[in-house]
């Protein structure tokens, strides 16, 4: 996966945790959190979605990493980028 | 054991059971929910009556929060669940009330009414009563380490008239206390947000609409539904729970066994039963009463009356088949759907006493209902336009019926007054879901079996 593919997967990962989030105008360096009203549940879950499509294991202690777009890519593009982009589930 | 195997089987399709095996299957566990009856819904389910189609649990939907609001318990569950917002169809309340003999308090899904109808009806307590909802927003209830305290006894700091606080009390203890005469603050902070600083509403179609949604997203998911299935007990190997036996014999292995059967018939099925007296006592007698005029056309546009007949209404299993001190009176005709409803329907609920109804013998036992029946459309005709002239159909159901639909011991409808907040059954791999491991009511329930399932099936197996 590319680094715009890994944007759009965790993107499409919120869309289905938080439907009614408004993700176009996403700013890549800003806490998510800050952002869109994500809690602690829609985080668990993010992480879940992550192994789910990806088989990405994130341990409790890298959560901190995926708290921005730029996080997530950066922690993510190293475990997934000999993998496909696989679109949905 | 026979072949397959699951990683979860979960007993009982109602709202906790559901919640619960969804969350498990759309994270790839493989799940049966097994269910007794041929409908979902335990004890929030319809039916088909007269060529109408009538709930048997919900009122009203708790937690009402409009499209967009987010960390709310309502909002919670939609995402956990996967449900769009919009297809729960809410239409939500205009008002409710409380009316004792001598007040009576409006309240609706904007905080300001009820603040508004104390300030009138109580004035000296309005400075009280809003440092109450000051604290309630600021509190967190969901400590799981915190010791009880009484609301009650909490509520003293508030300086309140004490009729207020009864007629505070009188809807959150309806709503939602397994407890008598009281309830823990905890419980009372939570409620007071659900009912009084969020709301109420209803989804168009009814409790059917909600739980059409619930079984179309656990099937989905992956979730394997058995229905007509009715389970005779847990196997238990080494203090440990490896899978159920069916009423037809059939044994199933499994994993985690997660069961809303309640917690003594939880333990019962697992051959090591709890003391009856953590049996749960609120049980009901209730009523439903077609009408040939809607509500509103008749000049009534509450949703929900909670009445009391006395200044301090008792909390507590009545001495008598059914008690007359207080009850709940709601007008289902009475939200704001999009289309106007062509008739009306009241449901009035009054605490019952399940022994009593139980050792009836069965040749008076009609007689007994048809009274008791009578007696509550007098009452309700106090309060709410008399359904006596305009009844096109009318049903009603006793502590016997519930017991029967649902399996609850004593046909509590509230579960053991006993919380089993970490849903741990002292059996290894069985998890309490629903009224005894968490909160009462629909939303109450479906949180238990979403925040169970996450906590021992999805949490603690992912790191």
């Amino acid at each position: 996966m590319t680094r715009e593919e890994i944007v759009d997967a965790i993107k499409d990962i919120i869309r289905t945790i938080a439907p009614d989030e408004e993700l176009s105008g996403l700013k890549s360096d800003v806490r998510l959190r800050e952002q869109i009203a994500l809690d602690s549940m829609d985080f668990l879950d993010i992480v879940m979605e992550l192994r789910k499509r990806y088989g990405v294991q994130v341990p409790e202690e890298d959560y901190k990493e995926l708290a921005t777009l730029d996080g997530c890519v950066a922690y993510l593009h190293p475990r997934l980028k000999d993998r496909p982009a696989k679109v949905g589930v | 054991m026979s072949a397959p195997r699951y990683d979860a089987i979960v007993l009982g399709a109602g709202m906790s059971g559901l919640s619960a095996a969804i969350r498990l299957a759309q994270f790839d566990r493989r799940v049966l929910l097994v269910e007794r009856h041929s409908l979902p819904g335990g004890l929030n389910s319809w039916y088909k009556r007269a060529g109408r189609r009538f709930d048997t649990g919900l009122h009203a939907l708790t937690n009402y929060v409009p499209r967009g609001t987010s960390g709310t318990p309502l909002a919670k569950i939609l995402r956990q669940l996967r449900i769009p917002y919009e297809a729960l169809q809410l239409a939500p309340q205009r008002r409710s009330e409380v009316v004792f003999p001598a007040e009576r308090l409006s309240f609706s899904n904007d905080i300001g009414l009820l603040e508004s109808e104390v300030a009138r009806a109580f004035p000296a307590s309005r400075e009280g009563f809003a440092r109450l909802i000051e604290c309630v927003r600021s509190a967190n209830p969901f400590d799981a380490q915190a010791p009880f305290a009484s609301a009650r006894a909490r509520l003293l700091e508030f300086t309140l008239d004490p009729e207020l606080v009864e007629m505070l009390l009188l809807p959150l203890l309806w709503y939602g206390s397994a407890l008598a005469e009281d309830l823990a603050w905890d419980d009372f902070v939570i409620l007071f947000r659900s009912l009084y600083l969020e709301g109420f509403a209803r989804p168009e179609g009814g409790v059917k609409t909600l739980l059409d949604l619930l079984v179309a997203r656990a099937k989905e998911s992956g979730a394997q539904l058995r229905m007509n299935c009715p389970v005779r007990r847990i196997v238990v190997e080494g203090g440990a729970a490896r899978g159920i036996e069916l009423e037809s014999g059939e044994t199933l292995a499994c994993d985690q066994v997660y069961s809303s059967a309640g917690w003594v018939e939880t333990r019962a099925l697992a051959g090591a039963p709890a003391p009856q007296e953590d049996r749960g006592w609120v049980t009901i007698f209730e009523t439903l009463c077609v009408t040939r005029t809607p509500h509103r056309a008749r000049g009534h546009d509450a949703a929900i009356t909670f009445f009391s007949q006395v200044e301090r209404p008792r909390w507590r299993e009545p001495a008598e088949l059914v008690g007359f001190e207080s009850g709940v009176l709601c007008c289902s005709d009475n939200y704001q759907t999009r289309e106007e409803p062509a008739e009306g329907l009241l449901r009035a609920t009054l605490l019952a006493n399940h022994d009593r109804w139980s050792e009836l013998p069965e040749q008076e036992y009609a007689a007994h209902k048809r009274a008791a029946a009578a007696s509550l459309e007098e009452l309700s005709a106090r309060f709410v336009p008399d359904p006596r002239p305009q009844t096109l159909f009318r049903d009603g159901f006793t502590p016997r019926t519930i017991r029967r639909y649902t399996a609850h011991a004593g046909g509590a409808v509230y579960g053991s007054p006993l919380r089993h907040r970490d849903g741990l059954s002292g059996i290894a791999n069985l998890f309490l879901v629903g009224n005894d491991q968490g909160l009462v009511g629909v939303i109450g329930t479906l949180l238990s079996g979403i925040t169970m399932a996450n906590l021992h099936g999805l949490y603690a197996q992912h790191t």
